[in-house]
């Protein structure tokens, strides 16, 4: 298709556009540089574990995407659209609110501490963004909806107050409330390190059907080593703001090249 | 020295005054509710040429007497050729003055909502004015409704100072029964009462919705 072979050709997933660009984006919170530089592309359906040290940076990367950080310098590109910028007469311009919207459509995110809405039932939760967002009759987000939450096991919790579920649920409702959008890239932020352990599982067995579902883009930043080996096409590994190692998780967490990696991976396997 | 039959041929006359009373009072406070919130808005916004100006002018309004805003409306508008009749340069005044520490609590009930809700409107695309209508302000109101209904009744009682523009509201009312009739005990007595009373029943009413809410 095109001459642009990824760092991702050893997964075989090759020649294709990426559908995310990072070009030499940094970002900084006043003097502290948290990304540095950092290049990244993403394949079409690619699944990408994002592992790293506290505050190397992981979070700040996926939030980069979905226009909640913006990028002190570089260019991210979603879909094969600038996502922060539009090229005027060839010039790159700060993009207004209708170009963010247009190309935020195409990104969806769960977040650690699952940012339901609290005084919308389950049902609404869901509904509420494809209705006034998507534009789609109450029937037709409804129907949507009761198939996002059949799917994430929750379609007998409709009148369920956020409140009135457990942890585990309400992220499974936060997963649904995210799919009905249909994004083509889905980020997830450590989406089981606010659950007690028992509920982990049931979260996760979700997001790794909808990964085996396969057309997703996914970048998940994660502490849960074994889950990234075992859906993950790559693993991205981060420290200081800067992309230390990747490739393929066998690679990654048997035969880590950098010493960063092997220290970080050892220090991992010890507290956990 | 109390005389009940004279108390209650001015009845009627003081409920007169007590109707202009209640109208200036929600008249006032519909406009403080409203301008409260836009004016919360623009204060909390990036645009400083915006937010600092709105600022300035809330601090301007707080730290200056109500009365004399009313007369500024009142006496000095006119020469600039708004003339406003007694009732609507009292709402004006009332209900900007109040419009500005409602602002104040329309702040304390936004800026109480967790930013995790600001970002999961925005990851599902919502526009700015959605986020505000299906997000914010119904999680931001409700806490707040028994603050807005103690100034309400703050309000009430500040109406008497409507008098000083010449408004012939309840005080207003007594005072002129006073001068035809020379007598001021009943008529001003009754001003008290009928304040009393209705002050203590609005704040019971507050006190249960503040009941009510907690529970939810
Ligand atoms: N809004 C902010 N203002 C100031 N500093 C911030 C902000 N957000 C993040 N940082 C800082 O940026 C750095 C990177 O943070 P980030 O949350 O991206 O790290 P992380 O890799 O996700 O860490 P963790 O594994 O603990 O979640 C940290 O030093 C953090 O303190
Ligand atoms: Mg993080």
């Amino acid at each position: 298709m095109s001459e642009i072979v990824t760092e991702t050709s050893n997964n075989g997933i090759q020649n294709s556009e990426p559908i995310v660009r990072y070009q030499k984006v940094s970002k900084s919170f006043g003097d502290i540089e948290v990304i540095k530089e950092l290049d990244l592309d993403v394949a079409p359906a690619e699944k990408i574990g994002i592992i790293g040290p506290s505050g190397s940076g992981k979070t700040t990367l996926i939030r980069m995407l979905m226009t909640l950080e913006k990028p002190t310098s570089g260019t991210i590109e979603v879909d094969g659209e600038l996502l922060w910028h539009k090229r005027v007469n060839g010039n790159l311009v700060p993009a207004d609110e209708k170009h963010l919207r247009r190309v935020r459509s195409k990104v969806g995110m769960i977040f650690q501490q699952f940012n339901l809405f609290p005084h919308m039932t389950v049902l609404r939760n869901v509904t509420e963004a494809p209705i006034h967002v998507l534009g789609l009759s109450r029937e037709e987000a409804e129907e949507r909806a009761i198939t996002m939450l059949e799917k994430v096991g929750l379609k007998d919790k409709l009148d369920h107050y956020p409140r009135q579920l457990s942890g585990g649920q309400q992220q499974r409702v936060a997963i649904a409330r995210a799919l009905v959008m249909n994004p083509k890239i889905m980020l997830f932020d450590e989406v089981t390190s606010a659950l007690d352990p028992e509920l982990v599982e049931e979260v996760l067995a979700v997001i790794k059907e909808i990964a085996l579902e396969g057309n997703m883009t996914m970048l998940l930043v994660t502490h849960e080593m074994q889950f990234a080996r075992e859906i993950a096409d790559r693993i991205v590994f981060i420290s200081d703001g800067r992309i230390i190692e990747q490739g393929p998780p066998e690679e990654i967490f048997e035969n880590p090249k950098h010493e960063r990696t092997r220290n970080f991976l050892r220090r991992f396997n010890k507290n956990n | 020295m109390w005389d009940w039959e004279f108390t209650i041929s001015i009845l009627p006359l003081l409920l007169e005054g007590l109707k202009i009373t209640l109208i200036a009072t929600f008249l006032a406070f519909g406009f403080a509710v409203v301008i409260g919130f836009l004016l919360a808005i623009a204060r909390r916004s990036s645009v400083k040429i915006l937010s600092l100006p709105v600022k300035a002018f809330i601090e301007f309004v707080r730290s200056t007497p109500l009365l004399a805003q009313l007369f500024f409306i009142f006496y000095v508008f006119p020469k600039f050729g708004l003339v406003l009749t007694p009732l609507v340069a009292g709402v004006l005044g009332l209900g900007l003055h109040y419009s500005t520490y409602l602002s104040e609590v329309y702040r304390s009930g936004i800026d109480s909502i967790p930013r995790g809700q600001w970002e999961a409107a925005k990851a599902l695309n919502f526009s700015k004015a959605r986020t505000w209508i299906s997000i914010i302000i119904p999680q931001a109101v409700p806490p707040i409704i028994p603050v807005m209904g103690n100034y309400l009744i703050g309000m009430f009682k500040d109406t008497p100072v409507l008098s000083a523009i010449t408004l012939v509201e309840l005080l207003q009312t007594a005072k002129i029964i006073g001068a035809q009739s020379f007598r001021y005990l009943e008529p001003i007595t009754m001003v008290g009462v009928i304040f009393l009373i209705l002050s203590y029943v609005s704040s019971l009413g507050v006190q249960w919705l503040e009941l009510r809410l907690n529970q939810r």
